[in-house]
């Protein structure tokens, strides 16, 4: 025995290494027909990693103190060796977080991903989401510019529209009684650590409830219902170790050409990944024109300005707001196809599908721009119309979803996966 | 269904070549985060060599100064503790100052660029206090007659002469460091850069 | 599909606002003399009144020049090389006498754009309504006065009148000439337009010359893996 096997067998005997590397790794049967929506489950792990990686050294140099915290960022990009890249690598891999996690969500829903059995996997996976989107505001703070401190404040005030506790709860969160160096410093807290264990603990439970049954694949048809009667591995599965621990590595190369393009020629990505007035250090006595939030909270920013403040509070706003990323929860239970993929399913789906990815685009660009930017119908705000249309068809998608689901024409599931 | 057999040798070349490939792209990348924990530009500045003015020093006197968080003690010797140093060479650990550290110019019987002048990193080599400087000899130092000048550690009372040379018996096993300094002129020195001296 | 993917990578684009009320600064961020021009006109005149805190003397060996030229030429309120460039005037006194404490310049190129700055540097126009005399098309009730006027003259302010008495877009003319003409004025701003860019992001050039390393390199790491994938993928049919 090689001194590597004599290792391995003493490291086996105490620690299931072998074991995990077979059940995780080289005996893990995936489907073999994963396509190009199937790259973005690895992409986001790493990402994740890179944000951590570069976070920990940001935090060498960063300062939470409401006094120093811009000056310490520009410290980063001057003087400290490779500052700037490492701060370009952080900026953009928040907003590369978001565009694999969205394509990721997408695949989820062509191909049924949410469906039983895996409904478990989905809510772990919207949690992830929103503890991104956690993660995301707090770090926006961090930086302290005029956009980092006005979106904070308009986020935080949104808390305090909730009827009789929001004023309390919004000094709660902040502190203080405005977004102040208490608030910079907690959000530091939350961001550096509190949310990260978070964000590691359910990729870990995500992953795990991922193996326990399997991934779906393009034709949302169940491979382990046809096993190979010799190797007793499912007829179309392939061992995820070495195909696509290979096969991912080439999406990697890619994503990281990409990633690389933006950090090296793009950083600012047209002041949507580094926005200009964050360029100013945060004044609380100036209000910038336009605050808008970062492109990937923009849908349902407008949706929050599209709802009208009914009996003189913005609540109705936040709620339709909050109802907008709660409803992803539901999904698996609003489907009631028969069958699990876009490939199967009927025009009615497919055209709602259409819709609401429409609506998402459509209110993510309403949401980066000020209200009165297309002009006025009568009293009303062009932007805001199109805002309350597309805010309408968005929820349609769900909540119609259990009625035309049902009555769509689906074609046969084929008994063994397609290409 | 006929399968090609395995080409293992293109295989193992093409994991050869992704692995290598792969390796490079991680150092490469790793680079830019080792360095960010490199002494930073502000670092660099505030470590930077120290202007000293040396015109006021009076005879058989020394002034303090600081480069890089640390004391620097520069000493103006009359030509009698010169004499003191040479007969402090019995008494001392290291009269040569093999184990010290010091620039190649201080390392000499005086430990300096000029007889006139000490340049001291004012550290004690035992545990890191700042000697108390003691440059008369006598009783008066309260170090006991034979005391020859120098400087004294209120710590652990380890004991350097007017070069800088720890004494034999003290807790302090080597000599005062020596910093890095040149003369810009008669009047200033610089600490802590002795390039093109 | 495709398409719903083109149509999102077009988006920030279709969005991106067109300022086409700004004149376009010609600068060379490359143009290395340019840059040097533009810090000694950065250290004489803006430096007075406001910070660039962030920004070392030393780092303006990026430029071409030694620590000797820096030290001759561009500093006047210390002689330490890696000090950050400080404004002689104390804030406190700044906010007393202009209202507001001028804002420290370091990333402003970044804050407003080269396009912006270029146009406010060439908008300014005598106008007696104001404390300091001057106003500015680009930044209306601006509180800093037109410290180049010596150099590009005097402006005022000339409004249009259409026929029915219409007022257009207002136009500024030179009413007293500096010592500098009008192109050569353009000229001086462009200079310190791209010293303000170069101060906003010194790292970038080094950032852009990377970029190009990088994708090489990734580029050829691309090959022998995705060769690797299509050998391994022989296998599955």
């Amino acid at each position: 025995m090689s001194k590597a096997q004599v290792l391995l067998r003493w490291i086996d005997e105490r620690f299931p290494l072998t074991a995990l590397w077979k059940s995780q790794l080289s005996e893990y049967y995936a489907p073999k027909n994963f396509n190009f929506w199937y790259y973005f489950g690895s992409l986001a792990l790493v990402v994740l990693v890179i944000q951590i990686v570069s976070g920990i050294f940001l935090t060498m140099n960063y300062k939470p103190d409401a006094e120093h915290a811009f000056q310490s960022v520009e410290y980063i990009m001057r003087d400290v060796e490779g500052g700037w890249l490492i701060r370009y690598i952080h900026s953009t891999g928040a907003s590369m977080f978001f565009i694999v996690v969205y394509l990721h969500m997408f695949r989820g829903l062509i191909y049924g991903s949410y469906r039983k059995p895996r409904e478990l996997l989905w809510l772990f996976g919207v949690l992830i989401y929103l503890c991104m989107m956690a993660e995301a505001f707090f770090g926006y703070l961090l930086p302290w510019g005029q956009m980092s401190y006005w979106g904070a404040q308009v986020i935080v005030n949104l808390f305090g529209a909730i009827p009789f506790v929001g004023e309390d709860l919004a000094v709660w969160i902040r502190g203080d009684y405005v977004v102040s160096d208490a608030t910079l410093n907690r959000f530091f807290a939350f961001h550096v650590i509190a949310i990260p264990l978070v964000l590691l603990a359910l990729v870990v439970v995500h992953l795990i409830a991922l193996h326990e049954v399997g991934s779906n694949n393009p034709d949302g048809i169940e491979i382990k219902k046809k096993i190979d009667p010799v190797s007793g591995h499912p007829l179309d599965g392939i061992p995820f170790h070495p195909y696509y621990t290979i096969k991912d590595m080439v999406g990697v190369v890619v994503f990281l050409a990409v990633f690389s393009f933006i950090v090296f020629f793009t950083p600012e990505m047209g002041g949507y990944f580094l926005e200009y007035n964050n360029f100013f250090t945060a004044n609380p006595l100036q209000t910038p024109p336009h605050i808008a939030p970062v492109w990937y909270f923009t849908p349902y920013y407008a949706m929050l300005r599209a709802v009208p403040a009914f009996l003189h509070t913005q609540f109705w706003g936040v709620l339709v707001m909050g109802a907008a990323v709660l409803i992803f929860f539901f999904l698996p239970w609003l489907d009631r196809s028969p069958v699990k993929s876009i490939r199967y399913k009927g025009p009615y789906f497919k055209i709602a599908l259409a819709l609401f990815v429409v609506s998402f685009l459509v209110l993510g660009w309403l949401g980066t721009q000020p209200t009165d930017f297309l002009g006025n119908v009568g009293k009303t705000e062009v932007a805001v119309i199109l805002a309350r249309v597309f805010t309408l068809v968005y929820f349609l998608f769900f909540l119609l979803m259990p009625w035309y689901s049902r009555i769509d024409k689906t074609k046969p599931e084929p008994q063994r996966v397609t290409g | 269904m006929a399968e090609a057999a395995v080409d293992s040798g293109k295989r193992r070349f093409l994991l050869a070549a992704s692995g290598v490939g792969g390796g490079v792209a991680v150092v490469a990348a790793a680079v830019p985060f080792f360095a960010s924990m490199l002494p930073s530009a502000r670092a660099r500045a505030a470590g930077a060599p120290v202007e000293a003015d040396i015109s006021k020093v009076e005879l058989g006197m020394m002034i303090r100064s600081e480069w890089r968080g640390q004391p620097i003690f520069v000493v103006h010797r009359t030509p009698e503790m010169l004499e003191y140093i040479k007969r402090m060479d019995g008494r001392v650990a290291d009269p040569n100052s093999e184990a010290s550290v010091q620039p190649e110019y201080a390392k000499n019987e005086y430990r300096s660029r000029t007889p006139e002048y000490l340049v001291l990193i004012g550290i004690c080599t035992h545990l890191g206090c700042s000697p108390i400087g003691k440059l008369q000899p006598g009783m008066e130092s309260g170090l006991g007659a034979a005391w020859l000048g120098g400087f004294f550690c209120p710590c652990h009372g380890s004991k350097f002469d007017l070069a800088g040379r720890v004494l034999k018996d003290v807790p302090a096993p080597t000599n005062l460091k020596v910093p890095p300094y040149k003369f810009l002129s008669d009047a200033r020195l610089l600490i802590g850069d002795d390039k093109g001296a | 599909m495709k398409a719903v993917h083109f149509l999102v990578l077009l988006l920030p684009f279709a969005v991106a606002a067109s300022e086409d009320s700004l004149d376009r600064a010609p600068i060379n961020p490359q143009d290395v003399v340019s840059l040097q021009r533009g810090a000694r006109v950065f250290v004489n005149y803006c430096l007075s009144c406001h910070s660039a805190e962030a920004m070392r003397y030393n780092r303006l060996e990026d430029l071409g020049l030694t620590e000797q030229q820096i030290k001759d030429n561009l500093m006047f309120a210390t002689d330490k090389v890696g000090d950050t460039m400080t404004a002689a005037m104390r804030r406190r006194d700044a906010r007393s006498w202009f209202g507001v404490a001028p804002p420290d310049l370091s990333v402003i190129a970044r804050a407003r754009g080269a396009d912006w700055l270029y146009s406010y540097l060439r908008t300014f126009y005598r106008d007696n309504s104001r404390e300091t005399g001057w106003n500015n098309l680009t930044f209306p009730n601006v509180g800093m006065p037109n410290v180049l006027y010596e150099l590009q003259g005097e402006q005022v302010l000339k409004p249009h009148a259409g026929a029915d008495g219409e007022t257009g877009a207002p136009t500024l003319i030179l009413d007293t000439p500096g010592k500098l003409s009008a192109r050569d004025y353009d000229k001086l701003t462009t200079d310190l337009v791209n010293y303000l860019v170069f101060m906003s992001e010194p790292a970038r050039e080094t950032r852009i010359r990377i970029g190009y390393a990088v994708l090489i390199l990734l580029g050829a790491l691309f090959v022998p893996v995705y060769l690797l994938k299509k050998e391994y993928w022989k296998d599955v049919h």
